[in-house]
């Protein structure tokens, strides 16, 4: 009796699975990836649905976490079953040399001198500019933090500090707490003796530290007072900030910014409509309407422009914001990233 | 083996035949390749073929030989294929850091310089006037390599060929690989020491009150793994439900660490595995006749020898087959140490996904992963050998 | 005579539901006793409250005139052979039977020797080292006896221990337990629904209906002199016939049956309507008129049964069954006779 049911679950489980195959099978509308959360929620209501009732075919959106190995994965199987991502420099770099990615016309999407320079790549085009950043929460500390040798600063602010898990993020705010100018950040990461330096500066910090992995940790740590500061994403910032009345402050000067890009899978089987979408997403009077939703920074430069006052002051676009934060170098860390992660395992386990 | 434990077993094993159906369609073909790709190391020569057959006759010990210069800037100039290109690049930084934008810097030199055998490739990028880089390329040229398998374990080649130990500090797979099976160990320890009671809880307790224990062990199942960290840090976070209780009975004065640490790891675990110790030992529990507890009582058994000497050598494979499971399925967890973990409970599945997802390096993902199955392997292994003993614990 | 086992005034109650009212229940040393009625009459539950496994409501339970009432079951020295023997599946015959021995702290070489010696004496000495499931129901049965008698205990316990046997089996087990019974002396309480088990085993047996005693005696006086009405009915087959007590005297009295008088024993008061047990083996049959307690009858119905025959007798509005030896001569239906039988075979039951 009860090898027959088995039996049955069995059979039951195959047909799913191959249901599953022949649909995935079929043709396939157009597949826009992008980072899930409340962002892909914003990113649904402006982009996504008036791409769908504009084109009048329908749009499916699915999140991914990151990751070269899923976009080479999804390429080399073929067939790739995304075709519009969003992704972060070192996945533009990474997978613009390696050939994962369509080119883009830049002629549909109004030429490369409308957009931040940075912005501009033959692969993809930047969606937003974010910030990762020192922030606390204004309600519970009394005098504000301003640089990262503040947040190193245990006597001062005594208490525990979130830090993403990883090299990335951690040692340049280390270098930078050590002193060293957000200019010069990755020349000297660059030399053995500047990695020897941030690891060093990290030491000493280190039984302080709550490492966080995914960005909805470090506004839990702070909303529960876990943690004194630590550095988190902007956009979430100011997203919790509006949605739940908190008073978190972002730290501009010493933040690294980043651009994510919308790309093309190679082999896209809707590789016009990926192109039409991107242009849709990168049109200003499209784009500008994101910062309403969410603090992120706008690389076409006209929609740029065109942000209200009041929502311009949280951007990481913001000039003043802009002027000690420190741009991400996808090189560098597209290069180092696999020996110093294994760096940072080893010192952490120490 | 008697009959009745044969049909025991079978009857613990077909509640989960589907499972092991699923991890035979969706783990071991997928680790077969993985397993392939960390001994494969073709990358390099499809790409530079004539750089690799220059290279034969170089003995690795200073700068290359011009006619070396020649067939890689020759071979660099004539590759077509951008991806054959992207893994050959991928491959060779991930032996010395920096190739990446050397190799894109000296391809583009190659491909618009007017006579390629010239080129001068100090010129194009001084780093080329480090033996390093062109050691790295001739290491890279044999089809296959055990640098995958010996990385994994915090080894490496030296310049003369020998195996020796990565020197501290720069490496901490083993650690990290020790402190995966110390924590799964824990978790099928303390799943074992919960799941046990529980199920003769269950075994013994009739209708509603039945189903609502086993809907209990189940719900952590079905509950998606952010909701369940989120209840588990509103639980165990320093001015959370457990340490504010706590504190107002007055039987702690300082906050217990609870979450990021290695206690929140184990607890967070144990809840979500629970169901995969329960429901085996449950399943054997149900089948044991009502009256044979009764029946040691009255053969003269006080309840803890009753328990050693009748229901745990009744349970045992039930007991058996779920800290199988719980162990096995333990080891491959990392979102949860990630997210109620402390620096040092990060398990090796992070370290394997940061070399698949993170960086597409399935060598050093699949040489992880094939030595993590090896030792799982070695442990069950042990385990049969064990459980077949026909001692029985206190006999 | 000294009680080994008594029970006082026990009570028990699962929720609202009384299963046993007011027991009060003495057992001799040596004796062997059958709880005998339907199931749902309490008898197991009262074997389970003896052996400890359930506690009474209020009331207490005395061995040799110490209460064991709160005592654990495992310190009560009573082997209980349960009704699907119990045997423990992972062990073999002999760690079966030296189970008990060893929760005892017997010595090794000791559990040996007598693990053998009680194996010998039920002759599985061949079995001893395979497992449960591999003996046959009887093999398994005795395996179970053996286990619940080797440690000595004072008490031996059977819950319907017999029940899982076919018939020849069954009738063959009985035996062999009334032999191990005499032969050590034991003292057993054994639970059964089956009359004829009862009657064919007990020095005493104690009939349940609904929790209550309704009577406890020696087979032969439970079935030559039922008491209740209940206790007629269960045990064998009886003829109800109702009267009314015309005259009462010590232990007799005069009941009038329809037109008919009859002479009955049994202890009643004048004037009372009661209820008559007549076994239908007592009834005599014959075509000459009888002295006293005689019916004239016709045969109803005849129902042949191989060494005996059943007749249906009809007188008036009464309506006996009788039963007859074949050599008895011929009662066609139809013909007229004469029933009678002795006053001592006929009770009045208490109604």
């Amino acid at each position: 009796m009860r090898s027959v049911r088995t039996f049955a679950l069995v059979g039951c489980l195959s047909a799913v699975v191959g249901a599953w195959g022949i649909i995935g099978a079929e043709a396939r509308d157009l597949t826009v990836v992008s980072w899930g959360g409340n962002y892909q929620d914003a990113q649904r209501k402006i982009y996504f649905e008036p791409f769908a009732k504009q084109s009048g075919k329908p749009l499916l959106d699915e999140s991914w976490d990151g990751g070269i190995g899923v976009i080479a994965a999804k390429v080399k199987a073929g067939v790739p079953n995304w075709d519009v991502v969003q992704v972060e420099s070192e996945e533009l770099a990474l997978g613009c040399a390696d050939g994962f990615y369509e080119q883009l016309d830049w002629d549909k999407l109004g030429g490369k001198d409308k957009f931040l320079p940075a912005a501009v790549s033959d692969c993809g085009v930047g969606a937003i500019v974010w910030s990762t950043a020192l922030s606390y929460d204004a309600d519970k500390l009394k005098e504000a933090p301003a640089s990262w040798a503040d947040f190193w600063d245990v006597q001062k602010f005594p208490g525990k500090r979130g830090l993403r898990r990883g090299p990335k993020y951690a040692l340049e705010f280390a270098l930078m707490a050590d002193g060293v100018a957000p200019a010069d950040v990755y020349k000297e990461l660059a030399t053995p003796t500047g990695v020897d330096r941030a690891f060093k500066k990290l030491d000493a910090l280190k039984p302080h530290i709550v490492w966080w992995e995914s960005g909805a940790q470090p506004l839990q740590l702070l909303a529960s007072g876990e943690v004194v500061m630590t550095s988190a994403y902007n956009g979430r910032i100011s997203g919790i900030n509006k949605a739940e009345g908190k008073n978190f402050k972002v730290v501009w000067p010493g933040s690294i910014y980043a651009i994510d890009s919308w790309v093309i899978l190679k082999d896209s089987p809707n590789k016009d409509a990926a192109m039409d979408f991107i242009a849709f997403a990168s049109a200003p009077e499209n784009q500008v309407k994101l910062p309403e939703y969410i603090a992120y920074g706008l690389p076409n430069k006209e929609a740029a422009g065109a942000v209200p006052a009041n929502l311009q002051a949280d951007l990481p676009t913001a000039p003043d914001n802009l002027a000690e934060a420190v741009p991400l170098d996808a090189d560098f860390w597209v290069d180092n990233i696999e020996e110093l992660n294994k760096r940072f395992n080893a010192w952490l386990a120490q | 083996m008697s009959r009745a434990s044969v049909r025991d077993r079978s009857r613990a094993f077909a509640l989960v035949a589907p499972l092991v159906l699923f991890l035979a369609l969706f783990f071991v073909w997928p680790l077969w390749t993985m397993v392939t790709a960390s001994v494969v190391d073709d990358a390099v020569t499809k790409v530079l073929p004539r750089t690799a057959v220059a290279m034969a006759d170089w003995d690795g010990s200073d700068l290359p030989p011009p006619a070396v210069h020649g067939a890689l800037a020759e071979d660099l100039r004539t590759a077509q294929d951008q991806q054959a290109l992207g893994e050959a690049v991928r491959r060779l930084n991930s032996a010395v850091s920096g190739f990446r934008t050397l190799l894109t810097r000296t391809v583009t030199a190659a491909r618009e310089a007017p006579d390629p055998a010239a080129l001068d490739f100090a010129a194009v990028d001084p780093r080329w006037n480090e033996p390093r880089f062109w050691r790295a390329i001739k290491e890279a040229v044999p089809p296959y390599t055990d640098r995958n398998l010996l990385a994994a374990l915090d080894l490496r080649r030296d310049a003369g060929g020998s195996i020796v130990a990565e020197e501290p500090g720069a490496a901490a797979n083993r650690i990290i690989m020790l402190r995966t099976f110390v924590i799964a160990g824990s978790v099928t320890l303390a799943c074992a020491a919960i799941g046990l009671p529980y199920a003769m809880l269950a075994a013994a307790a009739g209708g509603v009150m039945r189903a609502l224990l086993l809907l209990a062990v189940l719900v952590p199942l079905w509950t998606s793994l952010l909701v369940r960290t989120a209840a588990w840090f509103i639980l165990l976070q320093q001015e959370g439900l457990i340490n504010r209780t706590l504190g107002s009975l007055g039987i702690i004065d300082a906050p217990l660490p609870l979450i990021f640490n290695r206690l929140g790891v184990i607890i967070a675990m144990t809840h979500v595995l629970l169901p995969f110790m329960v429901l085996p030992i449950y399943s054997v529990l149900i089948a044991v006749p009502r009256n044979l507890m009764p029946a040691a009582a009255s053969l003269g058994a006080g309840p803890i020898r009753a328990f050693w000497r009748v229901l745990l050598p009744l349970a045992m494979p039930g007991l058996m087959s779920g800290c199988l499971l719980v162990f096995m399925v333990a080891i491959g967890y990392y979102i949860t140490p990630a997210l109620v973990g402390g620096a040092n409970d990060q398990m090796i599945s992070s370290v394997i996904a940061f070399y698949a997802l993170g960086t597409a390096n399935w060598g050093m993902a699949g040489a992880l992963g094939l030595i993590l199955l090896a030792v799982t392997l070695l442990l069950y292994l042990v385990y049969g050998r064990l459980s077949r003993s026909p001692q029985l614990p206190g006999a | 005579m000294g009680a080994f086992i008594a029970f006082q005034d026990v009570t028990k109650n699962f929720g609202a539901v009384t299963v046993v009212d007011r027991l009060d229940l003495q057992i001799a040393k040596g004796e062997f006793l059958s709880l005998l009625g339907p199931s749902g009459s309490g008898k197991t539950t009262i074997l389970m409250m003896l052996a400890g496994f359930e506690r009474p409501t209020s009331g207490a339970i005395l061995l040799a005139d110490k209460p064991i009432t709160h005592l654990p079951p495992h310190r009560r020295q009573m082997g209980v052979v349960f009704q699907n023997y119990a045997l423990f599946p992972h062990m073999t015959v002999a760690e079966n039977v030296a189970f008990p021995l060893e929760m005892q702290r017997v010595p090794r070489a000791e559990i040996t020797r007598r693990v053998e010696r009680a194996l010998d004496m039920v002759r599985l000495s061949p079995l001893k080292d395979r497992k449960p499931s591999q003996l046959s129901g009887g093999q398994q049965q005795r395996v179970a006896l053996t286990r619940a008698l080797v440690f000595e205990p004072d008490v031996i316990l059977m819950d319907e221990p017999l029940g899982a046997l076919d018939k020849q089996l069954r009738e063959h087990m009985q035996l062999e337990i009334r032999d191990l019974h005499r032969r050590l002396g034991l003292t057993i309480v054994f639970v059964t629904h089956d009359q004829s088990e009862a009657l064919t085993m007990s020095d005493r047996i104690a009939v349940f209906n609904a929790g209550k005693v309704e009577q406890i005696d020696t087979p032969q006086a439970v079935y030559d002199r039922p008491r209740t009405r209940f206790v007629a009915e269960f045990i064998g087959e009886t003829n109800l016939v109702e009267g009314k007590v015309v005259e009462a005297g010590a232990q007799q009295a005069v009941v009038r049956v329809g037109e008919t008088a009859l002479n009955v024993s049994g202890e009643v008061s004048p004037g009372r309507d009661v209820s008559l047990s007549l076994r239908p083996e007592r009834i005599r049959l014959g075509k000459e008129p009888a002295a006293a307690n005689a019916l004239n009858v016709t045969v109803a119905d005849c129902i042949y049964h191989g060494d005996h025959m059943r007749l249906v007798l009809k007188s008036g509005t009464i309506e006996l069954v009788a039963r007859a030896e074949r050599l008895a001569g011929d009662w066609a239906v139809g013909t007229e006779a004469v029933a009678s039988f002795d006053p001592q075979d006929c009770t009045v039951l208490a109604s």
